[in-house]
């Protein structure tokens, strides 16, 4: 029994601090969601307009470049950390903005972290529109423009799943958080990089707590994944709405 | 079906902007404490939003020290402190790419020659302890009351004999702990890259800070040398106890060094002068040396006004001058048009 008491303790401790809303715990949580929501959003107006792009026009080297996306689908964390560590810091080339160490510099770690994956989970959602919708569009006389706008509808959900993933990637993640924003309590410190933190000092209950929350958030977005691709956000709306519709 | 998501689609897209807004709102609150005080700071300063880049070495984090006088500055000098703490290898690394304000370290002779590069200014040493070899309570290696260079001898001996349950962990980060375990080995007589790394698998080598170093070692019943603050801070998650704590390789000493280079505004410096003359200040001094007595019965950290004993030259710092330095003293050779050249750093690299 003695073996588990840690673990035990570690869970006794780590609901008192969520129940007790601690806040601690809390602002890291915050700020967990804050920096990945922010890098999430920057990434899908970059990787989603730029994924479309490459999808829907023909170049040289379009072949090698989404086999390229698709390799840095596996970007390591800690090689992002690495590079953009040496381009903030004060001696790199972006070390005017004085970005290290601060939560805009993990976001811009998490954005580069985020980018390939989502735009290469683009690319797929839009391949993934079936060629009859295509040829059906193109015989009802669409304009190009208007079948873009048709096939981007199809392949929302699949989008909407791109960008879900990309911030499961980006909230999880520890070597950017670690490596650029330097674990700095209050200001830094998620939470990946206060688990790791926590864990070392033998304070296992804080590391529960924030291990829950986080497992909640993951727990969150598949709930949320689920709602849209079994189409029941739809049953719901029309529930809440009230109105019929047709 | 179909025509029923996009409105679903609409409502998670407000719902994901109410929940982002709503963010943005708790994480300006939680910040709350900091911005009420820079607000009245506003009226009277600009400069009431300056913050200060510590890089730090983990010993003086883990214990909480570093937290514990941190509000006291911040209060004081109306100023944000930012701590990131790492090994005193990568802390120095840190500071010399010019991404700190402020070096607090202990590893003598890395800063030594970290000031001997024209990095840094104003070194002084605020505190010290001693290093303890700390292992299983039932000793397997039999070290107890041993010289520390003895007792690195027996644990390698008895490790690369393959004697069971001899483990050491070290940092291997580089860090000031390190550099203090080389010595020794290096004062046993050994060479620390031909006899002692991947001498075999009763060194380990953990790669990180000394709370989670210690917990290693607590983890596999091996030897670790730690400092006495960390250990006593973390002492009740531990199954160690201390074995070797007396010999002259175990002084462990803290310093303090303003970051220097030619794009280093003048204001971070006097900042961090500010800080070190926080550190060296009789108040906080005493703060240092009650640091912990309550909660773990005995000092973490010696005050420089206790003497320190015999330790190799220029290893302890000055420790009551102010820290006064703006701007590193030039030499014979430099001249005052290759002051404000980036080419400073490098003329001024032999200046004492």
């Amino acid at each position: 029994m003695k073996k588990l008491s840690d673990i035990v303790s570690g869970i006794v401790q780590a609901i008192n601090l969520i129940i007790t809303l601690n806040p601690e715990v809390l602002q890291i949580a915050a700020l967990s969601l804050y920096i990945s929501l922010s890098s999430t959003i920057i990434a899908s107006c970059i990787a989603i307009p730029a994924g479309g792009f490459i999808h829907f026009y023909d170049f040289r080297g379009k072949k090698v470049l989404i086999a390229l996306i698709q390799t840095l689908y596996s970007l390591p964390t800690v090689v992002v950390g690495l590079l953009i560590y040496l381009m903030i810091s004060r001696s790199g080339p972006l070390g005017y903005f004085g970005l290290l160490f601060t939560p805009g510099g993990m976001i811009l770690g998490q954005t580069v972290l985020i980018i390939p994956i989502m735009m290469g989970l683009v690319i797929a959602a839009l391949s993934g529109v079936g060629r009859d919708i295509r040829d059906t569009l193109v015989s009802l006389g669409a304009t190009g423009f208007q079948s873009i706008i048709q096939i981007v509808k199809e392949a929302r959900i699949a989008i909407l799943s791109a960008v879900i993933l990309g911030f499961g990637r980006a909230i999880s993640e520890v070597g950017v958080a670690m490596m650029i924003g330097g674990n700095i309590r209050g200001e830094t410190r998620v939470l990946t990089t206060a688990i790791a933190l926590q864990t070392g000092l033998g304070d296992f209950g804080f590391s529960i707590a924030l291990g829950i929350i986080l497992l909640s958030i993951a727990l969150v977005i598949v709930a949320i994944m689920y709602l849209i691709t079994s189409g029941a956000i739809g049953t719901i709306e029309q529930i809440i709405g009230g109105a019929p519709r047709q | 079906m179909k025509k029923t998501i996009p409105i679903g689609l609409t409502a998670l897209i407000i719902a994901a902007l109410f929940v982002t807004i709503l963010l943005a709102g708790c994480t300006s609150s939680s910040t709350g404490t900091s911005s009420q005080n820079s607000t009245t700071a506003q009226a009277q300063t600009v400069s009431g939003n300056q913050s200060l880049v510590i890089a730090t070495t983990t010993s003086l984090y883990d214990t909480g020290l570093l937290n514990y006088l941190q509000p006291k500055f911040e209060s004081q000098y109306n100023v944000k402190l930012l701590i990131t703490s790492q090994g005193s290898g990568a802390a120095i690394a840190i500071a010399k790419r010019g991404d700190a304000d402020v070096l607090l370290v202990h590893s003598p002779a890395q800063e030594l020659a970290f000031m001997k590069g024209g990095y840094g200014l104003n070194r002084r040493s605020f505190a010290s302890n001693s290093f303890e070899i700390v292992g299983p309570a039932n000793d397997p290696a039999g070290i107890a009351n041993m010289t520390p260079e003895n007792a690195f001898t027996t644990i390698l001996l008895k490790g690369t004999n393959n004697t069971p349950n001899i483990y050491f962990v070290s940092r291997g980060d580089g860090s000031g702990t390190q550099t203090a375990e080389i010595n020794i080995w290096k004062n046993a007589g050994y060479n620390y890259t031909q006899n002692i790394e991947k001498s075999g698998s009763w060194y380990i080598e953990s790669g990180q800070g000394m709370g989670a170093t210690l917990q290693m070692a607590s983890q596999e019943g091996a030897y670790t040398l730690t400092d006495q603050g960390t250990f006593l801070a973390y002492q009740s998650n531990l199954t160690l106890v201390p074995v070797v704590t007396k010999g002259g390789s175990l002084l462990n000493i803290y310093s303090v060094m303003a970051v220097y280079n030619a794009n280093q505004p003048v204001e971070k410096i006097q900042m961090a002068n500010n800080f070190i003359n926080f550190l060296i200040s009789p108040q906080t001094q005493a703060d240092i040396g009650n640091f912990g007595v309550q909660q773990y019965g005995k000092s973490l950290f010696i005050p420089m006004d206790v003497s320190v004993p015999n330790a190799p030259a220029g290893w302890v710092g000055d420790h009551s001058t102010p820290a006064t330095d703006l701007t590193l003293a030039p030499t014979a050779a430099a001249t005052t048009a290759a002051a404000n050249s980036t080419a400073a750093v490098n003329t001024t690299a032999a200046a004492p």
